[in-house]
């Protein structure tokens, strides 16, 4: 599995930008967790990854809009420090709700 | 190593599962508690009143990810049927290992080490705290038991593996007075009786061990093995023999400690038993309560698995166990690793 940081920068001046925000959202959170407001935590195998970025280039609009995709480096919990509010889980330990 | 366990369990009592953008989403009383992308998981379990939406299920048997439900108790009711389960694969698997001599007894005796080494890990805990009349006893039958483990690679048959086993429980079980500090005169295990059981000890082991074989059973379904096939418990018509086996490295660990600890404690006290005319004893339904709400919180205990590592909830150690195995017989695992408590 390969842990990713991907925040995006959507123009929301228009309707269209407005509407590319919301379909960029939803192609992350369909594959990783909203840490913060434009700013997912995923982590994703490498098909899966290819799959993220066509949906992710197919979505945005390139002279607008900017996507980053940042890798972090493993084991996570070494390397990220987070503060304040954070609902993050650890999706490879045992979930019991 | 393969992430071991990413099935998601759902315990939460009138919690709502639904699909959401790709994502499981768990509602408790309309609130959000988790969106879980679908690809972190590999299946579903849930445990009594919970609620799965049907699109969720249809995607997830699309996926080849089985929703598994079981009473709030564990005890297994039913389990999706994907279009291309690995069921019947392992299932074979199963069966060819079962009707391999050899392999039987190589599972057969690694079961066997687990639940000795086990039980000696539980007298020698227990020597710990007794008094100081009892320690020597106590740690006398932890080298008889030790002993036995020696035995086991010498062992031949699993008819071999099986006396080996019964001289560790006389052992072991001719001691377990011993770790008892309260109420002596009432609690005293001659030997071990089972329908009915002869003395109070006896009745609320055997109560222990029946909750505890349903969780297993549950583990072996959830899993995908047949309940039924085992290997170190002969195969015999309605016995979840698989289930058994999965057990025994359990037993002292989860049932027989809970008991320990209830008596000792004085929460199981000679009120909460029957003695019936004809030297039967059962135990009573306070009793019971009082059992069943001691084993339900042990269950949310964690304890670190002795191979993955991971912190586990003691009431997954049965799924682990079942997906070791499970592996060993797909032949990913070269053997059977029993669970070992520290």
């Amino acid at each position: 599995m390969i842990d990713l940081l991907i925040c995006y920068d959507v123009n929301t001046e228009t309707s269209a930008g407005r509407k590319r925000l919301r379909r960029v959202a939803k192609v992350c959170v369909a594959h990783g967790q909203r840490v913060q407001n434009s700013v997912f935590e995923v982590s994703v195998n490498d098909v899966q990854l290819l799959a993220l970025r066509d949906q992710l280039l197919r979505e945005m609009d390139p002279s607008e809009d900017s996507v980053r995709i940042y890798r972090l480096r493993q084991p996570r919990d070494k390397f990220v420090e987070a503060f304040g509010r954070d609902g993050y889980r650890d999706l490879s330990a045992p979930l019991i709700l | 190593m393969r992430t071991l366990l990413n099935t998601l369990y759902v315990q939460t009592q009138g919690s709502y599962l639904r699909l959401e953008n790709d994502n499981v989403r768990v509602d408790v009383e309309g609130a959000r508690v988790a969106m879980l992308p679908l690809h972190h998981l590999d299946g579903v379990v849930v445990f009594g009143n919970v609620l799965i939406s049907p699109y969720l299920i249809q995607r997830l048997g699309r996926e080849h990810k089985p929703v598994t439900w079981l009473t709030e108790s564990g005890r297994f009711t039913a389990r999706t049927e994907t279009p291309m389960s690995g069921n019947v694969l392992l299932r074979v698997a199963q069966h060819a290992a079962s009707g391999d001599p050899a392999r039987t007894l190589a599972v057969a005796r690694y079961i066997a080490a687990g639940k000795l080494q086990n039980q000696k890990a539980a007298l020698l805990r227990s020597a710990r705290d007794a008094a100081e009349a009892d320690q020597p006893i106590l740690r006398e039958a932890a080298r008889d038991v030790n002993g036995q483990i020696g035995c086991l690679p010498l062992a031949g048959t699993v008819d071999e593996v099986r006396g080996i086993e019964g001289t560790a429980a006389r052992a072991y079980f001719g001691a377990f007075s011993h770790t008892l500090r309260v109420n002596r005169d009432f609690f005293w295990l001659g030997e071990r009786t089972r329908r009915p059981a002869r003395d109070p000890i006896n009745a609320v082991l055997n109560y222990a061990y029946t909750l505890l074989a349903g969780d297993c059973a549950g583990a072996c379904q959830q899993v995908g093995l047949d309940p039924q096939v085992g290997f170190l418990h002969a195969l015999r018509p309605g016995r979840a023999s698989l289930a058994l086996d999965l057990m025994e490295e359990l037993r002292a660990v989860i049932a027989d400690r809970a008991v320990i600890t209830l008596i000792n404690r004085s929460q199981l006290t000679p009120r909460d038993f029957i003695l019936h005319a004809g030297g039967s004893v059962t135990i009573s339904e306070d009793g019971r309560r009082t059992l069943i709400k001691h084993l339900q919180e042990r269950k949310q205990e964690t304890v670190k698995h002795s191979l993955t590592g991971r912190d586990t909830p003691l009431g997954l150690i049965a799924h682990v166990q079942a997906r070791l195995l499970a592996q060993h017989l797909r032949g990913d695992r070269p053997h059977y690793p029993p669970y070992l408590h520290r």
